[in-house]
């Protein structure tokens, strides 16, 4: 169980976190990070499949359909995207000069 | 199994900062989102196997159809279109955590209040993220271009936010979510998303957009709270906060509280200084103005979104590549918010096959001004106006500016002798040692391009 002061330390300390990430980041990668945690944030599709495997009556069943193909969503095209943008960053072979 | 559940969200947790650490350097990028790629994998497989779950048979229809969907879309989206995707994903994300909260609410079994309110809370940010993420959408994809005002918005908006809010307060104090009381605040906060993100003009939007990413965040870390998931805490929590940073960082490199986005339009500084600015455009042909880069020592290529309209990359990329193996320097000077968003620009010329070591932002850049010999500006404005230095009455006042004018020769690349975005006139088009190259921006490249070539 993860409750009360606990719950509060994760809070604080994962915020920590993603502030240090972006914060030593160059401004080349901000859009692709941008995108990069709009994936990571998809993770809402465990959350939605709990809702929908939790659920009884047919509207609950309705509602967490819904949130499943949507957090889906959010994760598959998150990761396509970022993906594809990345795949663009690479080294010249022939050096700046 | 539990025992295994949970090591498997704190491995994904794990991957999830990993992966988002690599993604902060252009070396380990690729592999970053790979790691955090194979954290979702893990999260969702081991969720399968959650004790007392049923309906498998909706949830793997569910998934197959919005992750198709997703795929189907992600893989053919054109570049320069990348930000209204990244909204649309988002909103769906915010969506998602907002029917999370929905089921729950409907069941009803909360271990304590803590747990309703934050469930509440939770909703009522993914649910303003997940309408204004669509409204963004529209916008940005031209459906809607004019941002909507009237007098008293943003009391009405006020409003609204003040109603929401109170309807879910008043269904935590309650305790017993009722079903038209359910309702009526999910269609208040829905509403708050649209009105929210209606104002807001397109040039505005990626800071938007940004701030919609963090707090889609901060929903999925609530919901997270609430299903006791721990990865789902840790994750949302950090996009939380690297979202919120993102957002003060582009806002900044706008010269704009994020404050002045949300609450005035930047239509409004608009009618207030155009500037007037005395002396004459100077034009050139593309003939002298390749001959001008050809035999130059150094080149600084300042691109703006106006390229990206003209499709003018690729060309540029062709010219680079001549004037490279002619022994001209060329260096590209990256402006903050270049593009759409911090970063769009990079994007997009790496899609070009520009070497990413050639782009400079604003700070490597702007010491070299001085000694550039010509300096290409093609579809930018605003961020090269030296207004934004010199004249402390200018709208873009105090804007951080690349200082193209302190360049020995400034061609400007530019479709007519219209203003930038913000309606400011510009300057450097006026400059002593400015040239306006008029015309189409890959046209005129591919012109510079001829005439180099037949030296």
């Amino acid at each position: 169980m993860i409750a009360g002061m606990t719950a509060l330390y994760i809070f604080m300390l994962a915020a920590f976190t993603g502030y240090e990430i972006i914060s030593r980041v160059p401004v080349i990668l901000h859009t692709p990070l941008m995108s990069g945690s709009n994936f990571v944030h998809g993770i809402v599709l465990v959350g939605a499949m709990v809702a929908l495997g939790h659920a009884h009556t047919p509207l609950e069943q309705l509602i967490g359909f819904v949130g499943v193909m949507l957090a889906a969503g959010n994760a598959v095209g998150g990761y396509v995207v970022t993906e594809r943008m990345l795949d663009m960053f690479k080294r010249s072979k022939k050096g700046a000069n | 199994m539990d025992n295994i559940i949970q090591i498997s969200y704190f491995a994904s947790a794990v991957l999830f900062i990993l992966g988002l650490k690599r993604m902060s350097s252009p070396v380990t990028a690729r592999v970053g989102i790979v790691w955090a790629g194979v954290g979702m994998l893990v999260a969702t497989l081991i969720t399968f196997f959650y004790p007392g779950m049923q309906n498998y048979l909706l949830m793997t229809v569910a998934i197959a159809l919005g992750g198709g969907l997703a795929l189907w879309s992600g893989k053919r989206v054109a570049m320069t279109d990348m930000p209204q995707m990244i909204a649309l994903y988002n909103g769906m994300g915010g969506g998602a955590a907002g029917a999370i909260a929905a089921v729950e609410l409907l069941r009803n079994e909360f271990p304590s209040t803590t747990f309703l309110a934050l469930a509440i809370a939770g909703a009522l940010i993914g649910s303003v993220s997940f309408s204004g993420s669509l409204i963004a959408f529209a916008k940005l994809q031209g459906w809607a271009r004019k941002p909507l005002r009237f007098p008293g918005l943003q009391f009405f908006n006020l409003g609204l936010l003040l109603a929401s809010v109170g309807v879910g307060a008043w269904l935590a104090i309650q305790g017993e979510p009722a079903g038209g009381t359910v309702l009526l605040f999910f269609a208040l906060a829905l509403a708050y998303g649209v009105m929210m993100a209606l104002p807001i003009g397109g040039a505005d939007m990626p800071v938007v957009i940004s701030l919609f990413n963090a707090l889609t965040g901060l929903a999925v870390a609530f919901e997270g709270f609430v299903l006791q998931n721990p990865a789902m805490i840790i994750a949302g929590t950090v996009v939380g906060s690297a979202g919120t940073l993102l957002t003060q960082l582009m806002a900044k490199a706008m010269n704009r509280s994020i404050g002045s986005v949300l609450f005035r339009a930047f239509g409004s500084i608009e009618e207030s200084a155009a500037g007037e600015v005395g002396g004459s455009m100077k034009p050139i042909d593309a003939t002298d103005a390749g001959v001008m880069m050809a035999y130059a020592e150094r080149v600084v290529i300042v691109p703006g979104y106006g390229m990206a309209v003209a499709q003018a990359q690729h060309k540029i990329q062709e010219l680079t590549e001549l004037l490279t193996k002619r022994g001209v320097d060329v260096k590209f000077a990256i402006h903050p918010v270049a593009g759409r968003m911090p970063g769009h620009m990079n994007v997009l010329l790496a899609e070009a096959n520009v070497p990413y070591d050639l782009l400079y932002d604003l700070d490597e850049i702007n010491p070299a001004f001085p000694k550039t010999d010509v300096a290409l500006v093609i579809g930018a404005n605003d961020v090269v106006n030296p207004v934004a230095r010199t004249s402390p009455d200018s709208p873009i006042y105090g804007m951080p500016i690349l200082n193209v004018d302190q360049a020995k020769n400034v061609i400007v690349i530019k479709r007519g002798q219209g203003k930038g975005f913000s309606g400011v006139e510009n300057a450097l088009f006026y400059e002593d040692n400015t040239r306006m190259l008029y015309g189409d921006g890959q046209a005129m490249v591919g012109e510079l391009i001829q005439a180099i070539k037949s030296l």
